[in-house]
């Protein structure tokens, strides 16, 4: 899989938005773009996927660290814990838990940190942009 | 315990006789009252269908919690309840590592996809995608991966509404089967022509507290009889299934290689296509805000996980007070074990319930896909391919509406010809798919900013015909005796899970077209998409009546 980011910024020069005829980048792109440079937009991003990244791929490892331990590792998963219950029954469960604390996590997380930092670009595009003009 | 087997020996010994447990009258009535209920729900919600935005989207004005649930509503379909309690009751180990996978995988929606999704499209999963992409092509492809992903997960439905009604209707002939299935495509062309949005989301909302609240019950009754203590339910499973394996991993998926590899990849295609199937990703546009989408996620992870965690008792207590050896050779077999249970417990009254929402499970299921299917035809391809922008909101939900009445007929004539077929592979098919042919694009457009349209192109159409060929050339098709042909053999692909090619191929397909394009996409347009999916400036707000 192909590294999905790319941090440096969009070219400003517009060279390739005039190679494109249409009408030339009007006020309302030139606005989206100005946002999308800026250090608070750029702060926001790199907050965003600095969390969902390692995130995603943490969990992704372990779902199927325990997806390949139940499939292949028979005699370790069955290995009893306690009485009856045994050691692929309390990893099951723990994925349970781990879905259960990301989840909280994210929620407090972007509570925190993403939100305020949202909102506060929203409400200068709001000042700044007729959203009638959107398509 | 000995007490209550006996004292439920004789009805069910009576059940085994005629072909279904319980008394009909008493289930259909409860399912009758469940459909009068809701049809009165629907007409209520219908009287504010005034907008596209009111019928394909509910008017957006569903908070977080009634959104989350209706997502459960839909996600939780009649083969999570009665295919996954059966599957830990017969295999045990391997039936709860099955139920996991359909859990963690709202992780991807909640960290990757519900948030942004909300923020930059407007119905369908083609808004999103062909948000900064040329629309003619991305539109046409992402609608025909919907329509394919409704189309295999609404037969697998619809065919299931007929083994259903076998076992608990007593309805055994094909022509009363045939006559249920009408009925209950019928029955969801109403809801869905009339309701759009707004009442298929109360459906799911009404029907998903019923299974919640019916499982919670079983669930409290079984461990109450154990002491509320889980060892020793499980075993007494293992002494009435007499198989210490029932605990341990590996009595379906640890067979043979194959089976181990093609458990790998049917893990993959769950964790990476829930979050890619069409049905849910439009359930993130009923809420008002992107933040409305998180807490819908959360509610959602919160129900289904518990749901799961409810089924893992409720399998191992069908194993453990009726027994695998029981639950086979009644009619229905495997997706007997949860209305066996509930009647070992509850009688005929709690198996009553417990019927009824196995059905409104169906026709809720099917009332979220087929509004989904409805609305990427109406507005991707002909709003937006056929007419090219030029037509007016009225026409586009005139052709919805159409569209809906052909859908609900196709899948009634499926439904009937896919009886008796073995069709389970399809919703797992569904899911392969999804996360084949939408996934890629879906997190490539939300974030890499190169990503062009010939790379989303190669990666659906790709995705798509790699899932469907594999699948066509795989066991399940042809060459064994489980097979849906069974007399021709044509399986060179050894899995019955293509996910674990088709896959890695679409991803790949997706950067190497990227990579090869020539068009340069505009970079306003990206930068546009960017801060609206992370601000929410300029996203889609609710109606207000």
């Amino acid at each position: 899989m192909a590294h999905p980011t790319s941090p440096d910024p969009v070219p400003q020069d517009g060279t390739d938005a005039a190679l494109r005829t249409d009408p030339a980048p009007d006020q309302v792109s030139e606005e989206f773009m100005a946002v999308q440079a800026s250090d608070e937009f750029q702060d926001l991003r790199k907050t965003q996927r600095s969390f969902i990244f390692p995130m995603a791929i943490a969990f992704l490892v372990w779902y199927f660290a325990y997806v390949l331990l139940a499939d292949y590792a028979h005699d370790f998963m069955s290995i009893k814990v306690i009485g009856n219950i045994n050691l692929g029954l309390l990893l099951g469960l723990l994925q349970f838990v781990s879905t259960f604390g990301i989840t909280a996590a994210y929620v407090h997380f972007s509570n925190r940190k993403l939100d305020p930092r949202a909102t506060a670009l929203r409400d200068r595009l709001e000042a700044n942009v007729d959203e009638g003009d959107l398509k | 315990m000995s007490l209550l087997s006996l004292t439920a020996a004789a009805p069910l010994a009576a059940a085994t006789e005629s072909t279904s447990v319980g008394s009909p009258i008493v289930n259909i009535s409860i399912f009758a009252l469940f459909v009068g209920v809701t049809l009165v729900i629907v007409l209520k919600a219908s009287k504010n269908n005034k907008t596209a935005a009111d019928y394909y989207a509910g008017g957006r004005s569903f908070t977080g919690t009634q959104n989350g649930t209706a997502i459960a509503g839909d996600y939780l379909s009649a083969a999570s309840f009665l295919g996954i309690v059966g599957a830990i009751a017969i295999n045990g180990y391997d039936g709860f590592l099955y139920s996991i996978g359909f859990l963690v995988a709202w992780l991807v929606a909640l960290l990757l996809v519900a948030e942004m999704l909300r923020n930059t499209g407007k119905f369908t999963m083609a808004d999103v995608l062909s948000f900064r992409l040329k629309q003619r092509p991305i539109r046409i492809a992402a609608a025909i991966t919907t329509l394919s992903v409704c189309l295999f997960y609404l037969l697998a439905q619809m065919a299931g509404a007929g083994a259903l009604v076998s076992l608990l209707l007593g309805i055994d002939g094909k022509m009363g089967q045939s006559l249920v299935i009408t009925v209950v495509g019928a029955l969801m062309i109403v809801y869905v022509l009339v309701g759009g949005m707004k009442g298929t989301t109360w459906v799911q909302i009404v029907k998903a507290c019923l299974l919640i609240a019916g499982v919670l019950v079983m669930t409290i009754w079984v461990l109450s009889m154990y002491g509320f203590n889980l060892s020793a339910l499980l075993g007494d499973a293992v002494e009435t299934a007499n198989n210490p394996a029932l605990l341990d991993p590996g009595l379906k998926y640890g067979v043979s290689e194959a089976s181990k590899l093609d458990f790998v990849s049917l893990a993959l295609a769950l964790v990476l296509g829930t979050a890619a199937l069409p049905h849910v990703l439009m359930r993130f546009y009923t809420v008002p805000t992107a933040k409305e989408a998180r807490k819908s996620v959360v509610w959602a992870i919160w129900l289904i996980g518990a749901f799961y965690l409810f089924t893992l008792v409720l399998g191992y207590g069908a194993a453990a007070l009726i027994g695998p050896e029981r639950i086979t050779n009644a009619p229905g077999g495997v997706n007997s074990a949860a209305p066996l249970l509930a009647f070992e417990l509850g009688g005929p009254l709690l198996l009553g319930v417990i019927s009824a929402v196995a059905f409104a499970t169906i026709l809720a299921v099917v009332a979220g896909l087929t509004i989904t299917a409805a609305a990427s035809f109406a507005h991707d391809i002909y709003a937006n391919v056929i007419a090219k922008g030029k037509t007016t909101p009225e026409k586009e939900m005139k052709v919805a509406r159409r569209t809906v009445v052909v859908i609900g007929i196709a899948a009634i004539i499926g439904g009937i010809g896919a009886q008796g077929q073995n069709v389970a592979f399809l919703v797992a098919l569904a899911f392969a798919v999804a996360a084949s042919a939408n996934l890629p694009t879906i997190v490539y457009s939300l974030y890499w900013k190169r990503f062009s349209t010939q790379g989303a192109v190669w990666s659906m159409y790709g995705g798509l015909a790699a899932a469907i060929i594999l699948i066509a050339f795989s066991p399940v098709v042809s060459g064994t005796e489980t097979s849906m042909i069974t007399s021709a053999d044509f399986a060179f692909f050894p899995l019955s899970n293509p996910g674990i090619v088709s896959i890695p191929l679409a991803f790949l397909l997706g950067w190497l077209g990227t990579v090869l394009s020539n068009r340069k996409e505009d970079p306003a347009k990206q930068a546009e998409m960017e801060v609206r999916s992370l601000t929410g400036f300029g996203a889609e707000k609710a109606t207000d009546h």
